[in-house]
């Protein structure tokens, strides 16, 4: 078949949501950002939300997010996102607004701000990516960085009297009445990426029904940081960062209600 | 006639707040400023106009959500005092750097550290020179009585969003816990959510509709060539604020010889030295900078054309003298220019003020020219 | 006019109050006024005092060396604040806690024994309209209709009962202030 016979609309299988642009992403390839973007972007769509939808970039590698969503964004300070959307859910309390955070934004600089937006309930939703390292500034370590794995402020690998211990911050998330919908996903494989894009749209609903903080973890890989190839990064991911990061579910409820689980 | 009340300064910030149509209040309590969210939380502004009012983590959390809330094209504010700033610096910057209007209240307390509770103006470095990085301006307002917090909280929002820049009144623990009589305004509406959009859709964060292309409120730039165009537009209209903005009171100057330069609670003591020092048959006049940011240099230069000497009147170790300096040597006088004042939380006393002058100009007071050096 | 005055003694004494029902009659009387308190820990029980200003024209500084009249309810208070009456002022104290009597000759002293009247009326808590009363018999720079409306406008709805009592106790105590002749 010719190229000009396969591009024909009636044979499209699958298109791009409008929402996310034209834009050149500046990530790696294999990075998730790439996906969580893209289910984000989808759900923004399909829920018909793009004029009520307010986005708060982090500082990190996600810090151009908003170049490639098409809505109004906000660009936060480092660790500060869920105070600037706590400024702009409470001002505005019909708009949907989200967080999209990396780990040495959410759970290093950004702990005070993470446990209070979600202790006092903000109706928001927190998109947190997990990939165990700094991206944006190079590979260092995170607060999430495994026992034993080498970045390049931990050259000889995290030594947990050293450094701490990564730290499993959606556990603590979990634990807060303020939160609705607390889960941890990935987007390694196609199924795996249909799960999370259900589990976004619970939160996204958790959301617009006001329920409380939705919080949803993506394990990601780096395969730039890991120093790995994609495909590695995925193999390395599912046998040391999902054993200590199980994925699932951990709370399903209304604010200010037991958590079911 | 506005009603007449008899007030706190921190009291008036949150009644002004509320009276003017502010949206929103994020704040964290520190002495000598908790009065402002105190009054807040019993007025329940939220039911009469709908103002948010929210007790954040921290000062770096509070200047963080009104980052956000002030992003919406929205009126919206916070306060701290000395310590609390300093954390909220960084925040600031980003506003800065966004071009986002808000109102910032510093009731200032002395420092460096912890320091005092007590009365202070030891902040007037960080806040007209910047306090946080980068190249940015505040306006600042610097009331000197009660009916003052109530005036500049209105002035403040309306600066703020005439060139899309943060205002801040620096008072001091004095006027903030000062009461006096005043006469608060007319309560203005809150604005519609249509009234936000035609004001500040261009630019504010209200939800992309289809007719118009997304808002993105950022301070990145990773083009240097880019970022500094957004320098240069900064600078040119921190040049308009310089040429529009300035505000000053000057009392009994016309005649003259010796200028005592204060604001806030020291503009108040300088008055009463004034009273004293003509008494005796001095010659002293009080310029009181109302806006600390632009600063009214023309005036002093002006004054600087006859005048024997200024007096810089601070509660600090002496920063706004600085700027007088400058605008002294900018006008090519040799008036001379020198500093009293007080720290640690002590307030001069008229009485001080009338010696230090009588001191530090025993030359210009025996001989009746300037002293050459 | 312009009077320009401290209050001073304990935490708890009302000293801040009576202040605050001086400066809302001034207003009344559609004069400027100021009340600026020592604030801190010192007023959780220590000492307490307020400088008032009550003013025809725009009022100066809140921070004075010197003061027109000084009310002086402890010792402490006394030991600070005496020398600062201007000449030909006035001090007005209660003798109750005074050991060293104030001791000038170039000022206008009274004294009134608010504390004893206060607990033979039975009500310990009109101390401080006590002491105001005497005030407005020695410096009556108020009219008692405005401290009236004064008390009215100062005081919470909830205690505007207890209105009559307190102008029982502030006429009370212009009857009971004594002009301390110190020869």
């Amino acid at each position: 078949m010719e190229i000009q016979e396969i591009i024909k609309p009636e044979n499209l299988v699958y298109q791009k949501t409008p929402l996310l642009n034209d834009d050149v992403m500046h990530y790696c390839p294999g990075c998730s950002h790439g996906v969580v973007h893209k289910l984000l972007a989808e759900l923004i769509e399909e829920m018909d939300l793009q004029e009520k939808t307010i986005g708060v970039a982090p500082v990190g590698c996600s810090v151009f997010a908003y170049n490639y969503i098409d809505i109004d964004w906000q660009e936060a300070a480092h660790g500060r996102a869920p105070a600037v959307a706590t400024g702009i859910a409470r001002i505005n309390p019909d708009n949907f607004v989200f967080t999209y955070q990396g780990d040495g934004d959410l759970a290093s600089i950004g702990t005070a701000e993470i446990m209070h937006a979600c202790n006092r309930g903000e109706n928001i939703l927190v998109i947190f990516i997990n990939n165990g390292i700094y991206g944006m500034t190079g590979g260092q370590m995170a607060p999430t960085t495994l026992e034993g794995m080498v970045t390049s402020t931990t050259p000889n690998g995290r030594n947990v009297d050293l450094n701490g211990y990564p730290m499993k911050i959606t556990n603590l998330i979990a634990q807060l009445p303020g939160t609705s919908y607390v889960t941890r996903q990935s987007v390694h494989t196609a199924a795996a990426v249909r799960k999370c894009k259900r589990s976004i749209k619970k939160a996204i609903q958790n959301v617009l029904d006001k329920k409380g903080t939705s919080f949803v973890e993506v394990v990601s890989t780096c395969n730039s940081g890991w120093k790995m190839t994609p495909v590695d990064s995925n193999k390395w991911m599912e046998e040391n960062m999902i054993p200590y990061y199980p994925l699932g579910d951990m709370k399903d409820t209304i604010k200010g209600e037991h958590s079911d689980r | 006639m506005g009603e007449v009340k008899l007030m706190k300064g921190n009291e008036v910030l949150a009644e002004a707040a509320i009276r003017c149509g502010c949206d929103g209040y994020f704040g964290y309590p520190i002495t000598p400023q908790s009065e402002v969210m105190e009054t807040l939380m019993a007025r329940e502004p939220w039911n009469e106009t709908g103002m948010v009012v929210l007790q954040a983590e921290s000062e770096v959390a509070a200047i963080n959500m009104v980052y956000g809330a002030a992003a919406t094209g929205k009126k919206v504010m916070t306060s701290s005092s000395s310590p609390g700033i300093s954390l909220m610096s960084e925040g600031i910057s980003y506003i800065a750097g966004a071009e986002l209007p808000c109102l910032l209240v510093n009731v200032q307390r002395g420092g460096p550290g912890l320091g005092t509770i007590q009365p202070s103006q030891a902040d007037y470095f960080q806040t007209v020179k910047g306090g946080g990085h980068g190249d940015y301006k505040l306006i600042v307002l610097a009331p000197s009585s009660v009916q003052e917090m109530n005036d500049f909280v209105d002035l403040g929002f309306e600066l703020a969003f005439k060139y899309r820049n943060p205002a801040m009144i620096l008072a001091d623990g004095a006027i903030g816990q000062m009461m006096e009589k005043v006469e608060l305004a007319d309560s203005k509406p809150r604005w519609t959510k249509e009234e936000v959009v035609e004001k500040n859709g261009s630019w504010a964060t209200t939800g992309k509709p289809a007719t118009r292309k997304k808002n993105i409120v950022t301070s990145l730039e990773m083009d240097s060539g880019r970022m500094e165009q957004n320098n240069l537009r900064f600078q040119d209209k921190y040049r308009k604020m310089e040429e529009n903005e300035v505000r000053y009171e000057a009392f009994q100057c016309d005649d003259a010889e010796f200028i005592l330069v204060a604001f806030g609670t020291c503009s108040r003591v300088c008055q009463k030295t004034v009273e004293m020092a003509r008494a005796k048959g001095l010659k002293v006049g009080l310029l009181r900078p109302i806006t600390l940011y632009p600063f009214p240099n023309k005036i002093i230069k002006e004054l600087a054309r006859k005048a024997l000497g200024f007096l810089s009147i601070e509660m600090s170790a002496g920063q706004m003298v600085e700027d007088i300096k400058l605008a002294v040597y900018e006008a090519g006088s040799n008036a001379r220019v020198d500093y009293f004042g007080r720290m640690g939380g002590i307030i001069p006393t008229p009485t001080e003020v009338v010696e230090a002058l009588e001191k530090i100009f025993s030359w210009e007071l025996s001989y009746g020219v300037k002293r050459s050096y | 006019m312009t009077e320009e005055m401290i209050i001073a003694g304990f935490g708890g004494q009302g000293v801040l109050s009576m202040g605050k029902i001086l400066a809302y009659s001034g207003i009344m009387e559609d004069k400027e006024v100021t009340w600026f308190p020592s604030y801190g820990p010192e007023m959780r029980g220590g000492t307490a005092n307020v400088t008032v200003i009550v003013s025809d024209t725009r009022i100066s500084s809140p921070i004075l060396q010197e003061f027109d009249t000084a009310i002086i309810l402890n010792q402490q208070s006394m030991d600070k604040f005496e020398e600062h009456v201007k000449p030909g002022g006035t001090l007005l104290y209660d003798p109750n806690g005074i050991t060293h009597p104030p001791t000038r000759t170039d000022i206008n002293i009274f004294k009134v024994e608010a504390t004893r009247t206060a607990v033979e009326m039975g009500n310990p808590k009109v101390f401080n309209m006590i002491v105001f009363g005497s005030y407005l018999k020695v410096r009556p720079i108020l009219s008692l209709d405005n401290v009236e409306k004064g008390l009215q406008k100062s005081l919470p709805d909830r205690y505007h009962n207890l209105i009559p009592l307190n102008l029982q106790a502030i006429q009370k105590g212009q009857e009971i202030v004594e002009d301390v002749q110190l020869v």
